[in-house]
């Protein structure tokens, strides 16, 4: 079963050239994340699955391995969530900027 | 996906460094990454050494504000620094923030804190501010109200911080040193207490029309060598301005003004940053991506690199000077060098600079100044008016 993600409203954020830049406003940690990982982040609105954000955004633009794929990513979420950047859910999320 | 995140955590050199590739990043690509806009100069308090003129109105209403915030955004600005004059006077200040926030600007605010109490405090948390900065001139409130001149304004700022700090922004006590004499590590002191962070700036700059007046009011160079040898001041001298990008020496350049960032006054005009005052373009004429991409100005400071300047390109203390070229242009030239940063590096280092302690040269030839002596100076496009009076409150 594939996880729900949207970003958290306590960021900003902004695409350098490709590359997001993002500032948690909560403890003033600095994030980029590459062109993977920024395609994801943009496509967190928390309704779509992030089954579906691979398979449509990662595997599509970067030609990857569907099942190797959604493991990496869903190990990136899990992490930018520690850091409270990203919230991850079971169930469709309402908040996504 | 190895290496799809780099993380830095406030206050280490990672951090720095990835400040410092984004800033580098950003003036490759022709982006101003960081812009400071002050959404008035009207003020209330009085600072002895204030580089405004307060009684300039003329501030862009809200809908003008929100338009250039939607540019800025477009634009790839990133870092908005919300200043004035006083913030808080702008009866749409949390209007305007929420727009900002909305548009996931990183939002930083400057004010003098004595119109936030509880509320104010819990509405810049739930939207998101990261960062509340809050000049404060020393740890003897009769000393800091003096210089204000608002009496009981070093308390009401002091509750600022405390109730910004204790709802979870970061928040930076600045000060602005000036005659008088404060005791640091005193002041350091009183930052730690708080569990705040604190940053020093020892330059008094003229004011933003040209008026020397306040550089008076700089410490004087007994000041200025104690200042420099005191161990409390070194930390809080990090960070001061928008980076330059890394080049080697010779071409490169002094700071990110102009290149990387940038300065919108209340009125709508661009500058490179606040102490470089030279009118760029302006916002209600034209849109800030025309101003910052074609502005003859904004080209000019591009082609300026180290080994172009005067005076300063053939200066031993580049590498360990804080060169600010806005300070330079207010001295007569932003391509010469400026005495209170010859000055600043002499007291240092202790290494002789060329205009500090002996001067023997013209600091800024007005020669070379092709495209600068076509401008119209701030001065005209300002009323002539000025009272000096400070508002208690501004309508918009
Ligand atoms: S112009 Fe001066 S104050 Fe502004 S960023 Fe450059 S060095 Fe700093
Ligand atoms: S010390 Fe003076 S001359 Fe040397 S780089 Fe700094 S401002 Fe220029």
């Amino acid at each position: 079963m594939s996880i729900y993600i949207a970003r958290s409203p306590a960021v900003s954020a902004r695409s350098l050239d490709g590359e997001m830049i993002i500032m948690s406003t909560k403890d003033s940690k600095l994030f980029t994340l590459n062109e993977v990982a920024t395609e994801i982040w943009q496509a967190a609105d928390g309704r779509t699955p992030l089954s579906r954000i691979v398979q449509d955004v990662v595997c599509a633009k970067f030609e990857a391995e569907p099942e190797a794929a959604y493991a990496d990513a869903e190990d990136l979420c899990r992490r930018l969530a520690e850091h409270g950047i990203l919230v991850i859910s079971d169930q469709p999320l309402e908040s996504a900027r | 996906m190895a290496d799809v995140v780099s993380i830095a955590t406030a206050g280490t050199g990672a951090r720095t460094s990835l400040l410092d590739r984004i800033g580098a990043k950003a003036e490759a690509r022709g982006i101003p990454i960081s812009v400071h806009l002050d959404l008035t100069w009207a003020c209330n308090e009085g600072c002895v050494h204030c580089y405004l003129d307060h009684s300039v109105g003329g501030d862009m209403n809200t809908t003008e504000i929100k338009g250039v915030l939607d540019q800025l955004a477009a634009a790839g600005v990133m870092f908005l620094t919300l200043s004035g004059g006083e913030i808080m006077l702008r009866k749409d200040i949390f209007e305007i923030v929420a727009y900002a926030r909305s548009l996931l600007f990183d939002v930083r605010l400057k004010t003098n804190g004595i119109l936030i109490g509880e509320g104010e405090a819990d509405r810049f948390a739930e939207l998101g501010v990261r960062e509340v900065n809050i000049s404060i001139y020393s740890h003897l409130p009769e000393v800091h109200d003096a210089i204000t001149r608002v009496p009981g304004s070093f308390l009401r700022s002091i509750e600022a911080v405390k109730r910004l700090k204790s709802r979870g922004l970061a928040v930076e006590i600045r000060v602005c040193v000036i005659k008088g004499g404060v005791s640091y590590a005193r002041l350091r002191a009183l930052a730690e207490e708080l569990g705040v962070r604190i940053q020093y700036d020892a330059t008094v700059a003229p004011m933003i029309d040209g008026d020397r007046t306040p550089v008076s009011l700089n410490i004087s160079p007994e000041e200025r060598a104690e200042f420099y040898a005191d161990p409390a001041v070194l930390p809080g001298l990090e960070d001061a301005c928008a980076p330059a990008s890394a080049d080697e020496l010779m071409n490169g350049h002094s700071c990110g003004a102009g290149h990387n960032g940038c300065y919108i006054s209340p009125q709508g005009d661009v500058m490179p940053c606040v102490q470089f005052p030279l009118v760029c373009g302006s916002l209600r004429q034209s849109s800030f991506l025309e101003i910052w991409k074609f502005s003859p100005q904004f080209t000019e400071i591009r082609g300026i690199r180290n080994r172009d300047l005067h005076v300063c390109g053939s200066c031993s203390s580049l590498s360990s000077c804080g060169r600010c070229p806005g300070l330079a242009f207010q001295e007569g030239n932003m391509r010469g060098a400026s005495r209170q940063d010859c000055e600043n590096t002499y007291f240092r280092t202790k290494v002789p600079t060329p205009l500090y302690p002996a001067p023997e040269i013209d600091p800024a030839p007005r020669r070379q100044t092709p495209v600068s002596s076509q401008f119209v100076p701030l001065t005209a496009l300002l009323p002539a008016q000025r009272d000096g009076a400070h508002r208690e409150s501004a309508a918009y």
